[in-house]
């Protein structure tokens, strides 16, 4: 079991006696012959082999069983609790990912997505047998297109980025249908998320990017250049990723519009505006929601996601199918039959089980409660924002919406070595995650914090004495914000090694192989 | 904390936003006001009592299957720290998860047979179009792909609105038991311009379709292959991925998970996965967790090679994806650990053992037969004597049994097949329900006018039962409550 003192010592968990114990991989722990589960045996007595051989050819046959681990109920389970340990996560404190909309869900939006008779439903059973799942994918249609003005909606696609794939085909069919086939251009501010210009190359656009003016906002100047009779859309998020809302919002889609282009609207941070503004009245075409940061659904370690895309009139029939709707005897159907649809983006419908706890959020709220998710997400930012603003340099001094970024530039005028890398590995020992650090690009050594509305005033300042402390760190003691974080399962991550040496798969890189 | 700020009120915030916009928003369908939890508990029952499909006997498949989720795998999966945290960008606070991955990665590639695995996309259809692009971006020069016809009618699907897009693509669908060859020449590919074949082992109508033609192709003029997987079936059957031991293999296999540990959810959150060799790890799509260590030498994971993905290389990414299936994947691999390499063996041939013995049984009907002599594992199509959907009707409506998929729902991708259902078991469907299985189909056959033969033995009924007034009941139709609360049809 213990590896040669030349291995790199196994990972720790610090159970709460303070004790440490190791993690090693599940194939560590195997040992051939355990199985975790009893199944039921095979009817009638058959054996395994004479089976194997009346059902599958010879060369169709496993020889070498996958080493998959061996191990006991028990061993699994103290496995995985002890893994999940050393992660933070929303349910342990403050997660200030900016962007990322990390909200506390209600657990009663888990009950729902949790029920039997969604679970079991199979995608292909008879529609007469889904009608329960289908009337509540209809009524989550109905509402967001009330929360965004939108005409239509297709709950089809699985997570945001997929939805701007979805979003950016539509264009392009609605441009070809136009017969206009030189539009080929897909404008894309610089501070825009990474999936704005990989999912126009996916359509096969060229990206021309937009730059921000001082003031964190599209240039206009730069945008009229940038139009032209190739323009086929601009996409946008407003509030954009430095959290300030877009104020010339009315123009800048006129403008594109006059040119001939569309307007897209990515909905990563619709968090800051439900209630207040409707995308559509902003002039926008299409958009897509991730239903998993505005709504509920947990986050899971990375997904899953559901981004619906919806859309006004001119777009709406490219829409991807199918789209649930209902007969005037009030049944639902799926509608298969639409023409110009741009086709299936995914294995049958949609997320299901991430839709209903979306819808389950909405019902939970209401449209007065929505308003108010919003109010107070802002207000937590600016009350953040306005707090940290002494001790860290603010870029940008308007109102922001939702998020905020600041940057370490007061810190490094008074050490070039310490960086916002450092400080955000500095508030893990402090017990909160760090905000998303180096994003948008356009402004160096940045971090993006979004407390969301689901944090208390209490959580709010204990933040805020950890980000002072930090930066006093920083002047005084630079050794311990520089070798930060101190206090984490492991330390400092060697993310260069990890490139140079990959190694993405156990048995291929641990001689030793599994325990036996 | 308006006065730390230095505003008046909270409408102060939201000054940027043009007073027109403002003025203009304003909720129609939406209810006002919120639903306390005991009533968003009873709003819901109206969609739980409407769906019916729980309580019927499924045989229903076609790339989602209604597998037993042991317990201890949804436990794992609602510990808050797994389920409440986002992607580990920031791996010392995050090792959970990126163990956890790792670990999948491992798995995942074991049963393929190939050395590396991504972090999952967001089904098996996603995962298949993103194989397919990324064999022509590895083919380079290359830009015709080759698609068996008997791959998923959902994965060709999205493959044609994936590549739809891409002018350079060209996909050209092909019968594997035909010369590939003479399909190429007859839409004026020539074989040295195909990028690669795409196949499904076992294809979608259940059946394991000889290789040797594609092999053979793939060799003759340099073409990647391409295979989705049933992951259930790599229990029992060999890896199918290239290696020294099987250089017949495929370079890129893809597949969806949920069968490990996942319910079918009505179409998702799934999970896809895409596995290559290290030569062509550069071209994967979605996320990789690499192990490394940390700056005191301990073992550490961290997400790595992120110069492939968008949020570093925007628009010249491998793909657009950015979420993946993080919690689905946790599921799949506590799954994994908990059947262990006998206990999918022993799965995948419980399930074939009661798929063949079904097929046995209703081929002694007369006019019912298998579509294909090739062998199959739990999923088999039949040929019936009259329409298959009118069969699906009938059992539905009066033996409370989903028998299968009438193959003319995908009309498009096979056309001319009326007759053909495609059937899957599982472990699910007990040796009582496949006795009536039998007896239903006798009677349905029956019924709309064809001579199967002999009845089957009457079987016992549905244990517990099937309720009487849920067979009996019309289908309600839910409500959606207005803005004042009353609940009207929208």
């Amino acid at each position: 079991m213990s590896e040669s003192s030349t291995k790199p010592a196994l990972p720790t968990v610090r159970d709460a006696h303070g004790n440490t114990r190791s993690v090693a991989t599940l194939f560590e722990l195997s040992r051939t012959g355990r199985q975790g589960v009893t199944l039921p045996p095979l009817d009638e007595g058959a054996d395994e082999t004479a089976l194997m051989q009346s059902i599958l050819p010879e060369g169709w046959q496993r020889k070498r069983p996958a080493r998959l681990p061996e191990v006991s109920q028990l061993e699994m389970i103290r496995h995985y609790v002890n893994l999940s340990q050393l992660n933070h996560s929303i349910d342990n404190n403050f997660y200030p990912l900016g962007s990322c909309s990390m909200k506390y869900n209600p657990k009663i939006c888990d009950w729902v997505g949790n029920q039997p008779a969604f679970n079991l439903v199979h995608p292909e059973v008879p529609q007469a047998l889904a009608q329960g799942t289908l009337g509540a994918l209809y009524t989550l249609q109905a509402y967001l297109k009330d929360l965004t003005g939108f005409c239509a909606v297709s709950l089809q696609p699985a997570a945001g980025a997929h939805g701007e794939l979805a979003g950016m085909m539509m264009i392009r069919a609605y441009h070809q249908r136009q017969g206009n086939t030189a539009r080929t251009e897909v404008l894309v501010p610089d501070s825009a998320h990474g999936t704005n210009p990989a999912s126009a190359a996916m359509c096969g656009f060229d990206v021309v990017e937009i730059k921000s003016n001082e003031r964190g906002l599209v240039d206009l100047n730069a945008l009229r250049a940038a139009l032209s009779d190739r323009t086929a859309a601009i996409m946008l998020t407003n509030p954009n990723t430095v959290g300030l809302f877009e104020e010339d919002i009315l123009s800048i889609t006129q403008m594109v519009h006059e040119a001939g282009g569309l307007c897209y609207y990515d909905g990563a941070n619709l968090n800051a505006i439900m209630g207040r503004a409707k995308v559509a009245h902003m002039g926008f075409d299409v958009m897509h929601l991730n239903t998993h940061k505005t709504f509920a659904t947990p986050h899971g370690g990375g997904g899953p996601g559901s981004g619906p895309v919806a859309a006004n009139e001119k777009l709406e029939p490219f829409l991807p199918k199918p789209t649930v709707e209902q007969r005037p005897d009030g049944t639902y159907w799926l509608n298969h039959d639409r023409p110009d649809a741009l086709g299936q983006l995914k294995l049958f419908y949609g997320n299901t089980e991430v839709l209903l706890r979306a819808l389950a959020y909405l019902v939970c709220y209401g449209g007065d409660g929505l308003r108010e998710v919003s109010e107070k997400a802002v207000l937590n930012a600016n009350y953040l924002k306005a707090r940290l603003k002494e001790t860290y340099h603010e870029p940008f001094t308007q109102t922001c919406m939702h998020e905020f970024i600041l940057t370490s530039r007061h810190q490094r005028a008074d050490n070039k070595d310490i960086n916002t890398m450092a400080l955000a590995k500095r508030l893990m020992d402090y017990g909160f995650h760090p905000p998303t650090v180096y994003f948008p690009l356009i402004i160096p050594e940045i971090m993006m914090i979004e407390p969301t509305e689901t944090e208390s005033k209490e959580t709010l300042d204990r933040f805020v004495q950890a980000m002072v402390q930090i930066a006093d760190e920083a002047k005084t003691q630079p050794d311990l914000v520089l070798d930060a974080p101190h206090t984490t399962p492991v330390k400092r991550v060697d993310e260069v090694a990890a490139v140079k040496q990959l190694d993405l798969n156990y048995f291929a890189n641990h001689a030793q192989g599994a325990g036996n | 904390m308006l006065d730390t700020i230095g505003v008046d009120s909270i409408d102060a915030l939201f000054s940027a936003i043009p007073p027109q916009l403002q003025g203009l928003c304003q909720f129609d369908v939406m209810p006002a006001s919120g639903l306390d939890e005991l009533g968003l508990q009873q709003f819901f029952k109206q969609f739980t009592e409407a769906n019916l499909a729980h309580h019927y006997d499924c045989f229903v498949g076609g790339g989602a299957y209604n597998r037993f989720v042991p317990p201890a795998v949804n436990h794992i999966a609602s510990r808050s720290e797994f389920y409440t945290a986002y992607t580990p960008y920031q791996p010392e606070v995050s090792q959970g998860t990126l163990q956890m991955i790792y670990e999948f990665q491992t798995m995942v590639s074991e049963l393929v047979g190939l050395d590396v695995t991504n972090a999952s996309v967001y089904d098996g259809a996603s995962a298949f179009s993103e194989s397919a692009v990324m064999a022509v971006r590895i083919a380079k020069k290359r830009h015709t792909l080759l698609v068996s016809k008997t791959v998923n009618p959902h994965y060709r699907a999205v493959l044609d609105t994936y590549t739809g897009v891409l002018d350079h693509i060209n996909v050209v669908p092909v019968d594997l038991t035909a010369d590939l060859e003479a399909q190429c020449c007859a839409v004026g590919v020539p074989p040295n311009q195909v990028a690669a074949v795409l196949v499904q082992l076992p294809n979608y109508l259940g059946f394991l379709e000889d290789q040797a033609m594609v092999t053979a192709f793939c060799k003759a003029h340099g073409a990647l292959k391409v295979a989705a997987v049933d992951p259930v079936a790599l229990g029992v059957m060999a890896a199918p991925g290239k290696s020294e031991a099987n250089p017949d293999g495929a370079d890129i296999v893809c597949g969806e998970l949920q069968q490990f540990g996942n319910y079918v959810n009505f179409g998702g959150p799934y999970g896809g996965f895409v596995s290559t060799s290290m030569a062509h790890v550069r071209q994967l799509p979605g996320r990789l967790v690499g192990c490394s260590k940390d700056r005191t030498g301990k073992r550490a994971y961290t997400l790595t090679m992120q110069t492939r993905e968008q949020h570093i290389r925007r628009a010249k990414a491998t793909s657009n994806i950015c979420t993946n299936q993080s919690l689905n994947i946790l599921k799949a691999s506590a799954y994994l650990s908990l059947v262990g390499p006998s206990g999918l063996k022993h799965l995948a041939l419980l399930s074939a053992q009661r798929a063949h013995r079904l097929a046995d049984q209703l081929c002694r009907m007369t006019g019912v037969s298998l579509m294909s002599a090739a062998p199959y594992l739990n999923e088999f199509t039949l040929i019936l004597p009259v329409a298959a959907q009118a069969v699906v009707e009938s059992m539905v409506a009066s033996h409370g049994l989903v028998p299968g998929i009438p193959l003319s729902r995908y009309e498009s991708y096979f056309p001319n097949q009326p007759h053909a259902l495609v059937v899957a078991v599982t472990e699910m469907n007990t040796p009582e329900s496949l006795d009536r299985y039998v007896y239903a189909l006798h009677h349905a056959l029956t019924q709309l006018g064809a001579q199967p033969g002999p009845e089957p033995r009457m079987p016992a009924p549905a244990a517990p039962g099937l309720p009487k007034s849920v067979m009996s009941r019309s289908v309600p139709s839910p409500h959606v409550p207005n803005h004042k609360g009353v609940v009207q049809h929208v």
